[in-house]
């Protein structure tokens, strides 16, 4: 996978209450939560991001509650990844479960400024800085998860698995 | 080399003859659990996999809790998607309306999770059944609707922390006070990945109540789950309600953690999570003049039998500061007759508090209690992210019932020693 967008910074522990007030989880429309998308973390997002940005978080990205609603809130606005310095983890396998790509790296988010634009690789397992000559690692991502990725998601890749074994 | 209690009953939820931390697998569920909110999306994914039954209807549980009663439109038809797969799958364990309690209150209240099940749950909080024995982890819809379609789930099975708690609690100190100030020293993400395992004399002595509400808020540290090793205490409370065979697992001696932690509670004093963190956590005596709107005593962690009558004992004979919401939440039904036959809701009314059905929705910022620009809650609950009980200019503190109760009557944050 290969993305190209600038990034919008977030700090360190974004929650999920953030990314998606439960006022609106009384829908999981994906469109519907699209228009609130980390709303409590900045109001002015929606508005601000096009589709194909990225966010690029700190640590701990995605803690508290286990709404899929968050995940589904980013993709559903055009958001095209997350990185982080790191995750929490009901976020982390909810991202590969239902289709967010989220990447880790420690140390980009210190070293660019919001607006920059960069390219994520997950392949060679690099980001790339526009208009500059750095490049940072992102953290491999274990075999099985990216099985989840190639399939489609938790949900394709049990009904692929089942299949198999009928 | 040993094994945590965690990794026991992972292995015995797998055909697997050894497993370390760090591995990924796949283990049997015991329970998988949904809400109002997450099943909706598991239920879609569901039937979009072509889902024909449950894995097994006796082990799932659907509980209504989160917007009820209904708060509207939206809310009503989530609640009616969710009911009617209960209906059409034969889901033994649903509950609506009259029968509806707080999820973590309800399930180990009916004896529906028990020592050494392997538990799911669309909702973060499912972590408070490893008071229990249990490992029981909040995972996401995805999860849930693959759990209920094969009856199994993928796992990271994680390290362990192990956390040796010693020293007598001092009067008023409960145990949402230690795991208050266990996060306050590890921070929201020092357990992240891992497992909290309480151990030592303090937890010897622990009573039910105050291990549900320190395991409810393991997630709170970022665990994966948070554990205490069946014992007595459990044995008495799982006894009367189980209805069915459950397994006891406890570490071995040499079991591998990633670190050791020792808390002396000898010189606790009362913890308070100050806006936006659970980890920004001072003892009451720092708090200063903090001046509440309203004091919340309720939730998954804070809502049994045990945390009403302290709040009681606090307010018997006082009322509400002018100015002060006042707003109880019995967790379930059972809790609510409780509180009912012991004179609990007398002591409340004459308070001036207002008394709540079963509901998460004021904790969580959906209805019941919701906090307006500038608003400041004492609450006995698990979160004061920014705009967690209403706008996001709002504040919440997060403490014991005991705390809460003091507040109340003072009008500010207050220990019960000042009353």
């Amino acid at each position: 996978m290969i993305f190209t967008g600038k990034v919008w910074k977030f700090g360190d522990n974004i929650d999920t209450d953030a990314i998606i007030p439960a006022r609106y989880l009384n829908t999981s429309d994906p469109a519907e939560l699209a228009r609130h998308c980390m709303e409590d973390a900045d109001p002015d997002f929606v508005a601000k991001m096009t589709s194909g940005d990225i966010i690029l978080g700190g640590e701990n990205f995605g803690c508290g509650s286990s709404r899929e609603h968050a995940p589904i809130a980013i993709k559903a606005s055009g958001i095209a990844c997350v990185v982080a310095k790191s995750f929490a983890r009901i976020f982390y396998r909810n991202a590969f479960n239902m289709g967010l790509p989220i990447f880790e790296s420690r140390d980009l988010a210190d070293a660019i400024a919001e607006g920059r634009q960069i390219t994520i690789d997950s392949a060679k397992g690099t980001i790339t800085v526009a208009d500059a000559d750095r490049t940072f690692s992102i953290r491999p991502i274990p075999p099985f998860m990216e099985q989840l990725i190639a399939d489609g998601g938790l949900m394709k890749h049990i009904t692929k698995a089942r299949g198999e074994n009928d | 080399m040993g094994y945590t209690i965690t990794e026991k009953i992972f292995m015995a939820h797998t055909d697997l003859k050894d497993i370390q931390a760090g591995q990924l697998i796949n283990a049997r569920v015991d329970i998988a659990l949904g809400n109002d909110i997450t099943a909706p999306i598991a239920i879609k994914a569901f039937r979009a996999a072509g889902g024909k039954k449950v894995f097994d209807k006796n082990k799932v549980a659907l509980v209504l809790d989160h917007f009820t009663p209904n708060k509207d439109i939206s809310s009503a038809q989530q609640c009616k998607t969710v009911r009617e797969f209960a209906m059409e799958f034969g889901v033994t364990h649903f509950y609506e309306g009259g029968q509806v309690g707080v999820e973590h209150a309800l399930l180990p209240e009916k004896g529906i999770v028990l020592p050494g099940d392997l538990v799911i749950g669309a909702d973060s909080h499912t972590c408070t059944y490893g008071a229990l024995g249990a490992f029981a982890t909040g995972v996401g819809s995805t999860d849930l609707a693959a759990a209920m379609l094969t009856g199994e789930l993928w796992f990271k099975v994680p390290s362990s922390m192990k956390f040796v708690i010693f020293g007598k609690l001092p009067k008023w100190v409960s145990g949402k006070d230690l795991i208050l100030n266990i996060i306050g020293r590890i921070g929201v993400d020092g357990a992240l990945y891992s497992a909290m395992e309480f151990t030592g004399e303090t937890i010897d002595s622990l009573p039910m109540a105050d291990r549900l509400s320190m395991a409810n808020m393991a997630i709170e540290a970022g665990a994966k789950n948070g554990i205490f090793a069946p014992d007595a205490i459990t044995k008495a409370y799982v006894e009367k309600r189980a209805g069915r065979p459950y397994t006891v697992y406890t570490s071995d001696t040499d079991a591998v953690y990633s670190q050791i932690i020792e808390i002396d509670t000898s010189k606790l004093e009362p913890q308070i999570a100050f806006p936006h963190l659970p980890s920004n956590v001072r003892g009451v005596s720092q708090a200063g003049n903090v001046k509440i709107d309203q004091s919340l005593i309720g939730s998954c962690t804070n809502g049994r039998i045990e945390d009403l009558r302290i709040a009681a004992q606090i307010l018997k004979n006082r009322k509400a500061a002018p100015g002060v919401r006042l707003i109880v939440v019995p967790a379930t039904p059972f809790i609510y007759r409780q509180a009912m036959h012991e004179g609990l809701l007398d002591i409340f009314m004459e308070a001036d508090a207002v008394i709540s059905p079963p509901s998460c929705g004021a904790c969580l910022g959906g209805h019941l209690g919701i906090l307006a620009d500038g608003e400041v809650s004492v609450a006995t609950t698990n979160r004061n992210f920014v705009g967690r009980m209403g706008h996001p200019g709002s504040a919440v503190y997060l403490a014991s019932p005991a705390v809460a109760a003091a507040s109340a009557v003072l009008g500010r944050l207050a220990s019960p020693e000042e009353l």
